[in-house]
């Protein structure tokens, strides 16, 4: 018993070395980016429209940051952000990104940085945007340490402390995901997502539920939407050449 | 009996490490925070899983201690080589414990960390009773297992039946809080219940009908031996409450706490409660296993032990 306990112990030893080998190999061989497709500007257009919600929303609930008192005494709204939906419908927080359409086309990463900034105990923006393989730069702003741990299905998991207004820490995403989730293990109410895609095509509506998605080249898409609890929605879009597209609403409903 | 109430605490520490959520609270393993000793600041998921380590650490020592003292002073060789047994599964399930959070809680993992925590807990709780005045200094009844099947039996498959029920309560606790609608909300919370805690629920229902036939049979034919009667009459307790508490930590946990922004207190305590009254009902079967065993003759072995004594007579 005590030797195959032994040798059990030696495989799980050699597991989580392997493990350890694969994260270092990951990090090390990042793709080479392909060159961008070069695009006429002047036939680019925007597309713009709304998330709405119909229905009876579901309140926000308040969140207890009474395990830390670091959190308490920020003195933040401590509401939580699932749903943000105003009075006249508007629907807040929803990645916004063209899904198909774009063929073989490959776009330069951006290298300016996004931001995730965690203060209050809170994420801010609750959802983020942005390329696969740019940098996004997470602050913490807080007198407490924080986790910053997503959990992506086919991105790279992590999960790193940062102490009270630590360095930022810079990370990226190599692959498309839309959504992945992002939580802090020491504040369970602390969570947000990142919606990563291999293109600039994408916004994330704000309070007053409208996006904007700039510089689409003329052509057929499949544009979608997607809320962390009301899931996905699609619709088809044609752009025309420096023909702007408005009113591409989104109608959400009460699960 | 001071390591099996400690590994109890532990359970409970655990527990409410997984219904906190804070598995992930110290990113790191051996270390907490890249340090062996310094204690972190205790708050958030941080108390939960520092309390854990801490915990078990105290319970890993413990072993230690006992295992050399067993090996030292226990005359019983079998009783040495469970006390080896039970220091070698401490220190793998440490390790277990230490690869579910390098690898961010993969569900196998952390419900196998789970089960092996209460088969400890079964082997402490044995270790205790092994070296109780009570089983060292009584002779063996030798009385005979009466009915079909026969207790001896009976005792075992109610503890398979049971720790099948463990391996699915712990596989629907892991895969909803890492995959669930308050985890990485990747699968749906219907398919979970469906695939996961359906199987629970049915099973439950099986485990309860086997209790309920081997602690009655324990108590109509055996009520007048304590140590049969003892645990049985604990046994019918536990189920009692672990199905009130199966149902509570059910709403709590599912209905009520589907769109939850953290793990409520009522959730919180409910689950826990779940969990180490479910390691409670093993470990009392556990017990009441090995009683029967000692106690109680099969019909085969006293058809044996008669022809033995015919021919030692002619």
């Amino acid at each position: 018993m005590a030797l195959s306990a032994l040798l059990s112990l030696l495989l799980l030893i050699a597991l989580i070395g392997c493990g350890k080998k694969e994260e270092s190999t990951e990090q090390s061989t990042s793709e080479t980016p392909k060159a961008a497709t070069p695009m006429d500007k002047s036939q680019v257009a925007s597309v713009s429209g709304m998330a709405m919600f119909t229905g009876a929303a579901p309140k926000p609930t308040k969140i207890d940051m009474s395990q830390d008192p670091a959190c308490k005494k920020s003195g933040a709204e401590n509401m939580t952000e699932t749903v943000v939906v105003d009075d006249k419908g508007d629907l807040a927080n929803v990645f916004v990104y063209v899904k198909d359409g774009l063929g073989d086309r490959a776009f330069e990463v951006p290298k300016d940085k996004v931001t995730l900034d965690q203060q209050g105990c809170r994420y801010h923006p609750h959802v983020l945007g942005m390329m696969a393989g740019q940098t996004v730069e997470i602050k913490n702003d807080d007198d407490t340490t924080h986790n910053i741990h997503p959990s992506p299905k086919d991105n790279k998991e992590w999960n790193e402390s940062q102490p009270p207004k630590g360095s930022p820490l810079e990370k990226n995403f190599a692959r498309q995901e839309v959504l992945i989730p992002v939580k802090c293990n020491q504040h369970p109410w602390m969570k947000m997502y990142i919606g990563v895609v291999k293109h600039p095509y994408f916004a994330v509506t704000g309070k007053d539920g409208k996006f904007t998605i700039k510089d689409l080249p003329p052509g057929d898409y499949t544009l979608a939407a997607v809320h962390e609890k009301f899931g996905e929605q699609t619709m088809k879009l044609h752009v025309e050449a420096k023909k702007d597209v408005s009113d591409q609403n989104f109608t959400f409903k009460a699960q | 009996m001071l390591l099996a109430g400690s590994t109890f605490v532990l359970l409970v520490a655990g527990a409410l490490v997984t219904s906190n959520d804070a598995g992930l609270a110290v990113p790191d393993w051996p270390t907490s925070f890249g340090s062996v000793y310094k204690v972190p600041p205790m708050v958030g998921g941080v108390r939960f899983e520092h309390s854990h380590r801490m915990v078990a650490e105290l319970i890993g020592l413990l072993t230690i201690v006992m295992a050399l003292w067993t090996w030292r002073a226990e005359p019983r060789r079998w009783m040495r080589r469970l006390a080896l047994g039970a220091l070698a599964l401490v220190i793998f399930q440490g390790v277990l414990g230490g690869t579910t959070v390098l690898n961010y809680l993969p569900p196998a993992v952390s419900s196998a960390h789970a089960t092996f925590a209460q088969t400890f807990f079964c082997i402490a709780v044995l270790m205790a009773v092994f070296t109780s005045r009570s089983w060292v200094a009584t002779e063996r009844l030798a009385l005979r297992d009466e009915g079909t099947p026969g207790l001896r039996t009976l005792s075992i498959v109610l503890i398979i039946a049971l720790y099948a029920q463990l391996v699915l309560g712990a596989a629907f606790r892991h895969v909803w809080t890492k995959l669930g609608p308050t985890g990485a909300n990747r699968i749906a919370g219907s398919e979970i219940v469906g695939t996961y805690l359906l199987p629970h629920v049915v099973n439950a229902f099986l485990v309860t009908a086997l209790l309920l036939w081997v602690a009655t049979r324990v108590l109509a034919r055996y009520g007048n031996v304590p140590t049969l009667r003892r645990p049985a009459t604990t046994l019918l307790f536990l189920v009692a409450t672990q199905l009130v508490l199966g149902f509570g930590a059910y709403l709590a946990r599912v209905e009520w706490g589907r769109d939850a922004a953290q793990p409520h207190p009522f959730m919180v305590w409910s689950t826990v409660a779940h969990v180490v009254t479910g390691a409670a009902v093993l470990a009392t079967s556990v017990v009441l296993a090995a009683h029967v065993y000692r106690n109680l003759v099969s019909q085969e072995q006293e058809q044996l032990a008669g022809d033995a004594g015919k021919a030692a007579a002619i």
